[in-house]
């Protein structure tokens, strides 16, 4: 590939900027408009633009700058927003045909945060349809092409907020995780992407997929700009009953501590069969800096992490099938044409309107739960995710966070894994585990393969300590820098 | 590899037909037949859950559960306004401006 300048300013710096008028938040915003105008033919991150509403907004933080009033965190800075999360007054589809034309009647919280918070909001990002891929292939509005190499895919199935920030037409954007959906296309495309902890920031105005698994998140070209990010949008929301009240940190204030003294653990069963030899190269290059640095690097055990796909697949699938129900033709988006009695209407219109992946995972969420299946299959996966979860929780009491390859490999090409879920799926192997366990984490970029793909190191933290990982995830990122 | 044979065609094509029914989807013939392909693929590679001894594990619904008291305060039951009718209706495929309309309901 050819290298491009993508570098927008870091989020601190072009706060500086806006206070000494030595920069403008219109001309930022032009300037991510135009990237997008020349780019996104290709790439296909953004679904749809609000240039009027951000234009606006940037507008008005020009003015309270010349006006020396101080400016909010995110004062000024170009976000998207996955297109899973509602915002009111641009269109939600959720990558699918289902909800073509669906305009929310409210914003999801983390969305005003942000808004209220300074943040510029360009528009509404492509991803797989209802979140669910890893290659963002499957959404109904055509795939998003990784910025480092278009024949491969940018990761899913927050494929679009990943490209975004790498291909430079955002600052940061927001994605959503299930199941690896903000690690790994953050891996596939050389930007940060961070899970917070299960509870950390509310899932109000997300259209679920699986609500005891799906997080929000923030996605920036570099571990500080996540950290903050992260600290504007978490937080409890009386909106969601799982948001958590605990108090959010200044994630910022120890991201520069360094790492000696910490004790990392490094788990045998995340470097095993399967990784790609450049994949690992680049993570040990990463953890013998890291050790260099001081860290005490320990061999830690996860035996339960084998698992961890098949659990997923089946608590995934059976909530999704749940949430899913909602989509029947009568208050929202499609609805059959000539359908004359209500349960055809809703049989044609979720037919309709579904793709492949959806329904197949509405079936296969439909057929564990359903009677004589249940104990087999539902009830065996929840009691094997308290093992998983053991497993870390007993790590966690000998190591500060664990360190693993976020993905398998690099980003693979378009078409190479459509015909084949259970191999898509285990593009997720490495990453699924944290979603289960409730627990944080983040991707940064740790290396290049030959051909020059982005390869992301995870770094994971207890519930709840995120400023752990951001502090490991920022000496990674100043040990690439030199 | 008789067994791995006789548990990949554990989906019949009887219970595709089922399981579409209680989802509301309409399969057509050649979805249901990629279908219960993929569903033996996948429940096939599922069917290795079964190597793990979960005798005296509790199944875990929630990762609330074991953040203890913090993550699920419930909100006061206090009532609050909803979102105006207007704005609602205005996302639906059919309506009178008070009710959603949907096609008849009793079948016969």
């Amino acid at each position: 590939m050819t290298k491009r300048d993508t570098a927008l300013p870091a989020i601190h710096d072009l706060r500086s900027a806006l206070a000494a008028s030595t920069a403008s938040a219109t001309e930022l915003a032009h300037a991510c408009f135009s990237r997008i105008d020349a780019e996104d033919k290709t790439i296909h991150a953004f679904l749809s633009l609000d240039r009027e509403g951000a234009l606006n907004k940037a507008g008005e933080i020009d003015d309270a700058a010349t006006r020396c009033q101080p400016l909010p965190p995110l004062a000024g800075v170009p976000v998207g927003i996955k297109d899973v999360i509602v915002q009111e007054g641009l269109p939600a589809t959720a990558g699918s045909k289902i909800l073509e034309g669906y305009h929310p009647p409210y914003t999801a919280t983390a969305v005003r945060r942000l808004a209220d918070a300074g943040a510029v909001l360009l528009g509404k990002l492509n991803c797989d349809e209802f979140a669910m891929g890893s290659s963002n292939e499957n959404s109904a509005y055509g795939p998003v092409r990784n910025p480092h190499a278009p024949d491969r895919v940018p990761g899913g199935s927050s494929g679009g907020s990943a490209a975004a920030v790498a291909a430079g037409m955002a600052i940061a954007t927001l994605g959503t995780d299930t199941g690896g959906s903000i690690r790994q296309p953050a891996s596939f495309c050389g930007v940060v992407g961070v899970l917070p902890t299960y509870g950390r920031v509310s899932r109000y105005g997300l259209i679920a997929f699986a609500s005891s698994l799906d997080r929000i998140g923030p996605f920036a070209a570099n571990v500080r700009d996540a950290a903050t990010v992260l600290g504007v949008i978490a937080g409890h929301d009386p909106m969601d009953a799982t948001s958590s009240a605990e108090p959010v940190p200044d994630y910022t204030a120890n991201i520069d501590a360094g790492v000696r003294g910490l004790r990392l653990g490094v788990p045998a069963e995340y470097f095993a069969e399967g990784l790609d030899p450049e994949v690992r190269r680049a993570v040990e290059g990463a953890i013998d800096q890291l050790r260099a640095n001081g860290a005490e690097i320990k061999p830690i055990s996860l035996p339960h992490t084998r698992y961890a796909v098949p659990t997923y697949y089946v608590l995934a699938t059976a909530e999704a099938s749940a949430n899913l129900a909602r989509f029947d033709g009568v208050r929202y988006g499609y609805r059959a044409p000539d359908a004359n009695t209500l349960s055809t209407m809703y049989r044609r219109s979720r037919e309709g309107g579904f793709g492949a992946e959806v329904k197949r995972r509405i079936m296969l969420g439909t057929y564990v739960l359903s009677a004589g299946y249940y104990d087999a299959y539902y009830k065996k996966a929840q009691q094997v995710r308290r093992r998983l979860t053991d497993d870390f929780l007993s790590a966690f009491e000998n190591v500060d966070a664990i360190l693993t390859p976020t993905a398998p490999t690099p980003a693979f090409k378009l078409g190479e894994k459509v015909d084949d879920p259970v191999s898509m799926y285990l593009a997720d192997i490495y990453t699924v585990t944290a979603n289960l366990a409730g627990i944080c984490g983040l991707s940064v970029p740790c290396g290049q393969s030959r051909e020059g793909l982005p390869i992301g190191m995870q770094i994971l933290g207890k519930h709840f300590d995120e400023s752990m990982v951001f502090r490991v995830g920022q000496a990674v990122e100043k040990s690439q820098a030199h | 590899m008789s067994e791995t044979q006789a548990q990949t065609q554990r989906v019949s094509a009887e219970d595709v037909k089922r399981v579409a029914e209680l989802a509301y989807l309409e399969l057509r013939h050649d979805e249901e037949v990629k279908m219960q392909r993929d569903l033996n693929a996948i429940l096939g590679y599922i069917d290795q859950l079964n190597q793990v001894d979960t005798s005296s594990v509790e199944p875990m619904a929630q990762v609330a559960e074991i953040l203890g008291g913090t993550s699920s305060a419930l909100r006061a039951d206090s009532p609050r306004p909803s979102l105006p009718r207007d704005h609602v209706m205005a996302s639906a495929p059919e309506t009178d401006g008070t009710f959603f309309k949907v096609p008849k309901v009793i079948e016969r």
